[in-house]
């Protein structure tokens, strides 16, 4: 277990007050100068050997995305974004860090912003997040009253702006080119890469977007050093992170943890065991909920980082974690996150447009029962069909859980639905009919 | 799940009053010159909230002009956000979050209520023409599940006798106190604690 004089987020439960003089007692903006002395190179270096990666759910290393920045300003400027649009059930670690920990996040912009030579920084919270970007707005009015922002922000010689733009309750624009669509003022439809943002992003400048977490922990990294940021968790899967243990546990909360830490010892030790015990498991969603979910014994054992994840074919997501127990519906909670999945398609790619709308319409009568045996196997291939298919990563996004939970509880579904295929005789139909369509009193 | 449709009885005109145009005014200069188009987001939330909550299609027209950019364009925008009412709603707006970490924590227990104690429909106004609710998709406070929004704040740790209190209170124009109504002041664990206990109660 990391220690507490380990963790990053000392504020997370509030326990001190988000305000400026708080936060300096924490340790925030001390020496922001002579961090910003060392210069571009060893910012970028230090974070390379940090091996942070990225917490907003792709898990890609900063240090690399940072120095794909061009290394010159040209006749375009540069941007800096921070994508606070965190919508993913099962996920609300951001929301914590915007109310609680402001000032890591505007301190991390200031040095992220000075790494890759932008003067302006948007950071897009979600509209409904209206009391938390309320909050972050006080705390970046406190920080150009204390000139840590602005011309000479914190000493620095850096001249920073950081703007607020608030989304609109759109699940899409958490992908990195439809929030700059959408911070652009259009609808948030995901762009096509390449060009990657980080040469044509926002108003076509070279633009960089991180996660409020990831640019929260660069300052007590730049700080503590990249060496002492890779000593916790293990190699490619370095530090700590913020886990969001939700559904039926005893005490659900947001709590940093190593990386690394065994997912039964999150939900055991932190959020105080699953409802009915242990043995009333039924299945864990790890990282929000666009990752396959976990049978009870595969949680036994896994380690909660990003690689760990991936050899049990699911990811670390965001770390949402949602913890179904047996009184619950498999099959209902699967269906309801695909209809999540088809409320928030934002419809630019037929595969995903219109296959949402399959799986979450398949799924409804799954778990009502009014399937037939044959279904699965079409509902699999329907995810086939999204998956891989799309400009953007939804896709693969609303097409993952519901292959999780085929995967691993298709007898169930078939326990469920036994009927015989309805029209036998008219086994030519492309799959792509609706069968149940056919039947009689339905046509 | 929300209907997206136009109302059908628009005002003729809307314009910004004194105060909402120095904040757009405001807002329109965080964003480069000629890139005027950004604020759109959010000008149309200040007319929402000018608006009794939800937009009509004068406004659109009005921040297409504000902006200097074509109507169609404000629309799409309009149409394609889920937080921008295009239709009436209560001056008391209850969002029921019904995503799968709420949905297993009771959320549809919540929305019995609601249909219950507002309107069986959630496209319709309660009887009093004060109240509605819509059951929308995560918003980010699984942690505090069962939960919904009220107009701007965050209700958390609900159950279906807590919300009949809420909407009773309401009912009465009184708000009620935001936040969790478990007594819990963030996502921490409640009671059983075990990081950062140096910390605690600082």
């Amino acid at each position: 277990m990391l220690e507490d004089k380990d963790r990053i987020f000392q504020n997370l439960y509030n326990d001190f007050g988000a305000d400026l003089t708080s936060a300096k007692q924490r340790g925030d903006w001390k020496d922001t100068k002579e961090i910003c002395g060392k210069g571009r190179e060893w910012i970028i270096n230090e974070i390379k050997e940090s091996e942070l990666r990225g917490r907003g759910g792709a898990g890609f290393p900063t240090g690399l995305k940072w120095s794909f920045a061009p290394k010159e300003v040209g006749s375009r400027p540069h941007y800096l974004v921070i994508n606070a649009d965190e919508s993913e059930p099962g996920t609300c670690k951001d929301r914590d860090i915007l109310r609680f920990e402001p000032h890591k996040l505007i301190e991390g912009c200031l040095l992220a912003s000075y790494a890759v030579n932008a003067h302006k920084c948007y950071i897009y919270i979600r509209g409904e997040y209206f009391n938390e970007g309320q909050k972050l707005q006080t705390a970046i009015d406190e920080a150009y009253k204390d000139g840590l922002l602005g011309k000479n922000s914190a000493g620095t010689d850096w001249e920073l702006d950081i703007y607020i733009h608030y989304g609109a309750g759109a699940y899409i624009c958490g992908e990195e080119t439809a929030l700059l669509e959408s911070i652009e003022g259009k609808k948030g439809q995901p762009r096509l890469k390449p060009p990657f943002p980080a040469l044509i992003g926002l108003y076509g400048c070279p633009t960089i977007i991180n996660n409020v977490e990831t640019i929260s922990v660069v300052p007590t990294i730049l700080r503590r050093g990249g060496k002492w940021f890779s000593s916790l968790g293990r190699p490619k899967n370095t530090g700590s992170k913020i886990y969001c243990i939700s559904g039926n546990v005893n005490n659900p909360c947001n709590v940093e943890e190593e990386m690394g830490i065994p997912l039964k010892e999150l939900i055991e030790k932190h959020a105080g065991g699953v409802i009915g015990g242990w043995d009333n498991l039924k299945a864990v969603i790890p990282g929000g909920s666009s990752m396959p979910l976990l049978p009870k014994e595969t949680c036994e054992t896994i380690k909660m980082d990003f690689d760990a994840c991936v050899e049990n074919k699911t990811g670390l997501g965001t770390a949402g974690i949602v913890v179904i127990n047996k009184d619950q519906d498999i099959i209902k909670c699967m269906a309801r996150i695909a209809r999540f999945y088809k409320h928030e398609s934002c419809g630019q790619c037929t595969p995903c447009r219109e296959g949402s709308g399959w799986m979450w319409r398949m799924l409804e009568r799954m778990a009502k029962g009014e399937a037939t045996r044959d279904e699965v196997d079409m509902l699999l291939d329907v995810t086939k069909q999204i998956e891989g298919h799309t400009i953007c990563a939804f896709g693969e996004g609303s097409s993952w859980p519901v292959q999780g939970l085929i995967r691993n509880f298709k007898d169930e579904i078939i326990e469920r639905n036994k009927f015989d295929p309805i029209v036998k005789k008219q086994k030519d139909i492309p799959y792509l009919i609706d069968q149940h369509l056919l039947e009689e009193e339905n046509a | 799940m929300a209907v997206k449709k136009i109302s059908k009885v628009q005002p003729e005109k809307f314009e910004f009053n004194k105060k909402n145009k120095e904040t757009a005014d405001s807002i329109i200069k965080n964003y480069p010159s000629g890139k005027q188009q950004s604020a759109v987001m959010a000008l149309l939330y200040l007319a929402q909230k000018q608006n009794d909550n939800w937009i009509p299609l004068s406004a659109m027209k009005y921040i297409a002009k504000y902006l200097d950019m074509p109507y169609i364009k404000v629309y799409e925008v309009a149409t394609f956000y889920s937080m921008y009412n295009l239709t009436p709603v209560g001056k008391y707006f209850f969002q029921v979050c019904t995503t799968t970490p709420c949905m297993l924590r009771g959320a549809y227990n919540l929305v019995d209520v609601c249909k219950r104690k507002i309107s069986e429909d959630e496209n319709c106004l309660s009887e009093d023409g004060k109240t509605s609710w819509l059951e929308v998709e995560c918003l980010g406070a699984c942690v505090n599940a069962p939960m919904l929004q009220l107009n701007e704040d965050y209700y958390e740790d609900l159950d279906p006798t807590k919300l009949e209190q809420i909407i009773d209170k309401i009912s009465n124009d009184e708000v009620p106190q935001p936040g969790s109504y478990r007594g819990r002041l963030s996502s921490e664990p409640e009671n059983t604690r075990k990081t950062l206990i140096g910390n605690k109660n600082a």
